[in-house]
């Protein structure tokens, strides 16, 4: 008994403020990507041609977020002169043409439907689909539920079955074999339901798009509802997407 | 006689020295070194000029290696030899190659063979995956069957679960995955240069250092690119990192299971610290991005390493506090003591690797006996128990988490100098000709390993991944025989296997 008080004592209150404060992330996390348009385009040309992901739109000067694996090479390549990470993590978008950025993201909860922040905004259900990334993307959903985060204190759950549930949440490319139970677990979740996207996988296909077993997007799929960029998402990322979209 | 032939882990072989067999005697000797206490590390089949080779590497030891003409069909291994088993339905899948006699022929992920041969488990593609497969029944008076997945309730990957049950008694599981299979194996193939180290790292998340060092020590190795001792450090402590976080998330997730909550979200919360580290060291925290052919790409400045020291300063007496109040807890004993137990003969002839092998008594650690990175200078411990139940996996992880806390308290301690490297694409681009290397590592689930072979222009001709999670998937349909239905979450976290790194 004594030893269990004295973790409970030594451990102490851990849950961080957020949204009220923004905790501190260190320094070589990467975030929002914000480009300088002053850069001499054949730098930009170099960046691209060094992205592994292919996420740089040279004649726009943009990057494509839900491409992007935030690996920072074009950062490096560029020395900053053409983009540099942030370390803002507030990166979600409800539109998936806002994902291509050059840095200036449109405030998320003035986009989002209003109408489930009404319906949703005080208790929210989720239902977690994970189809066929690299479990990154899952592991940083489910800290969401350890004291740091504590997602519970927002009546955001996760449940375990989709009929309990009011959306889902995907992630990874959607292979061939799960596409089924995808379609099967979104059709049993009530209406009105909400889909959202989790990780470059699920917005484009992310580093497996050139595989034929995998889909280019949820959204050819899916109507997708919000989209949270990331290879993974840090677990902030993911949690500002649901605040600011369902309760801001 | 020519015979299966010696090969350096982590070095480059010319393809020409690699014995060539005929199919019989590599048959012979094969099985002849596996039933003497040989492992196998890989058994493949690749295409070659319009040929159809097989290749095995296994383990006594040493690593050992042969080829030989791949047989259309050929009289499986595996009757005789059971570690054969899921290497030969693995090869049956990707090449349509057939062993006839095989014991359990069934598919592995799912997906066509890639020669458009006529398929060896009569399925149609089109067909949702299981296809025409019937699952195992059990057939009797109060049988009943309990279907699980491919979506389960928690956060977690994919996969279908068939127990047949006599009441609460589990008689026998069935594992059916392959719905994470998205093509690694050929994407690695074609990719372009800069895609390669991605693609590794993201095999499996959670073993992205793992995975990653196999990558990168392969191209090293092809590319006779030498790294220095700093490098080595930096991804010796993030392999450690990456063992420590799952690790403690493995405790706390089967503290979970019992009910015993106070140190679940303890360890559920310090791992995140530990993942955080991860980050510190290459702003992502799984370790993406860190580790490319030739070294790393971020150095472990003196500003870093002073925050990296704190921190597990900071974090360590919390670990073993947690650690002490979850093993001397006489509730969290009764539930995991005798839960699921894998004796040690099965072990053996599954071939289960890492801390599920460990447990049951099988002692290999690739980290001790194929010493890669700076562990060559380090001591690692045995670790095997004897028990091979839950009890004797979660007690593999409090031995390894304190272990790996101490290995990277005394590699901070080091002076590291490296120069970082960009993605080592020109490592990629210089790959020599008609070579093989095979990598291995001790990744947090076991032994991770990658075979690579390229042709006689130096290009990859065959990308072969082994995540540890392929030997140890039947050790957790072993451990529900004759369990109790409940125990099973217990169960499958004390494994926490694989699924992406698994089907690939
Ligand atoms: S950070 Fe994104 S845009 Fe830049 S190189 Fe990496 S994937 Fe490409
Ligand atoms: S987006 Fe990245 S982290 Fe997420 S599942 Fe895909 S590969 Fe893994």
């Amino acid at each position: 008994m004594l030893t269990i008080l004295k973790n409970r004592f030594e451990q102490g209150y851990r849950t961080c403020n957020y949204p009220k404060e923004k905790p501190a992330v260190f320094p070589r996390y990467r975030g929002k990507p914000v480009i300088q348009k002053t850069v001499d385009p054949e730098m930009v040309k170099a960046c691209a041609d060094a992205c592994p992901q292919d996420a740089i739109v040279v004649d726009k000067m943009k990057i494509d977020m839900g491409r992007c694996i935030f690996c920072g090479t074009c950062e490096r390549l560029s020395k900053g002169e053409f983009v540099t990470f942030t370390g803002d993590f507030e990166i979600s978008t409800a539109n998936k043409a806002d994902l291509l950025t050059d840095g200036d993201l449109p405030s998320l909860a003035q986009h989002a439907k209003q109408h489930f922040k009404k319906l949703f905004g005080r208790s929210l259900q989720l239902r977690q689909v994970s189809a066929a990334g690299c479990n990154a993307c899952e592991a940083d959903l489910n800290v969401l539920a350890t004291p740091f985060f504590d997602l519970a204190r927002f009546g955001i759950n996760f449940v375990a079955s989709p009929r309990h549930a009011d959306a889902i949440v995907v992630t990874g490319p959607v292979s061939r074999n799960m596409k089924t139970a995808l379609l099967q677990t979104y059709e049993a979740v009530p209406e009105p339901r909400v889909v959202i996207a989790v990780g470059s996988c699920t917005l484009t296909g992310g580093p497996f798009s050139h595989s034929a077993e995998v889909a280019k997007g949820l959204d050819t799929i899916l109507p997708v509802d919000l989209f949270i960029p990331g290879c993974p998402p840090h677990p902030l990322t993911n949690l500002h997407g649901l605040l600011a979209f369902f309760k801001a | 006689m020519t015979q299966f032939t010696t090969i350096p882990c982590g070095g480059r072989v010319q393809r020409a020295d690699i014995p060539h067999l005929s199919f019989d005697t590599f048959r012979t000797q094969a099985l002849d070194i596996v039933k003497n206490g040989g492992k196998v590390v890989h058994f493949f089949a690749y295409e070659d000029q319009g040929t159809m080779k097989l290749m095995a590497v296994l383990r006594t030891h040493e690593l050992l290696a042969a080829g030989c003409d791949a047989p259309e069909t050929y009289a499986c291994l595996t009757k005789a030899c059971e570690p054969f088993h899921l290497f030969e339905r693995e090869m049956a899948e990707q090449y349509g190659i057939r062993p006839e006699g095989h014991p359990w022929l069934k598919m592995v992920r799912y997906h066509k063979n890639i020669r458009s041969k006529p398929d060896v488990f009569n399925n149609d593609y089109t067909e949702d995956i299981p296809g025409n497969y019937d699952y195992y029944q059990v057939k009797g008076d109060e049988i009943h069957e309990v279907a699980v997945g491919p979506v389960h309730a928690g956060v977690i990957e994919p996969g279908h679960f068939r127990f047949n049950c006599i009441g609460e008694r589990v008689l026998h599981l069935e594992i059916q995955l392959g719905y994470q299979h998205r093509g690694v194996e050929s994407l690695l193939l074609t990719a372009k240069s800069k895609q390669l180290p991605m693609l590794a790292e993201n095999i499996a998340g959670d073993t992205t250092i793992g995975h990653g060092l196999c990558m990168a020590q392969a191209v090293e190795a092809l590319a006779s690119v030498q790294v220095d001792e700093g490098a080595k450090i930096i991804r010796t402590i993030a392999l450690e990192l990456e063992r420590l976080a799952n690790h403690i998330g493995d405790l706390g997730a089967l503290c979970m299971d019992v009910a015993f909550l106070a140190p679940a979200n303890y360890f559920g919360r310090i791992r995140g610290d530990f993942l955080n580290l991860s980050l510190l060291l290459c702003g992502n925290r799984f370790g993406k991005g860190l580790v490319r052919p030739g070294g790393v790409r971020f150095t472990l400045d003196d500003k870093i390493r002073k925050t990296l020291d704190e921190r597990i300063k900071e974090l360590k007496p919390q670990v073993e506090h947690v650690l002490e109040l979850i093993f001397s807890a006489s509730t969290v004993r009764a539930r995991f003591e005798g839960c699921g137990s894998v004796r040690a003969e099965d072990a053996d002839h599954l071939g289960l690797v890492g801390p599920a092998g460990r447990a049951s008594g099988l002692a290999y650690d690739a980290r001790r006996c194929f010493a890669t990175e700076h562990y060559p200078h380090l001591l690692i411990p045995e670790n095997a128990k004897t028990t091979g139940d839950v009890y004797a996996r979660a007690r593999v992880r409090y031995d390894e988490v304190r272990q790996s806390i101490e290995i990277i308290q005394f590699l901070i301690g080091k002076s590291v100098d490296t120069q970082p490297v960009e993605d080592g694409i020109q490592a990629l681009q210089a790959l020599a000709p008609s070579s093989f290397a095979v990598t291995l590592n001790e990744g947090w689930r076991g032994e991770v390993s990658h075979a690579v072979l390229t042709d006689d222009a130096g290009n990859l001709l065959r990308y072969k991944v082994k995540d540890p999670s392929f030997h140890n998937w039947n050790g957790l349909a072993m451990a529900l025989r004759d369990t109790g239905i409940s125990d099973f979450p217990l169960n499958n976290k004390s494994f926490n296997l694989s699924y992406c790194g698994f089907d690939l």
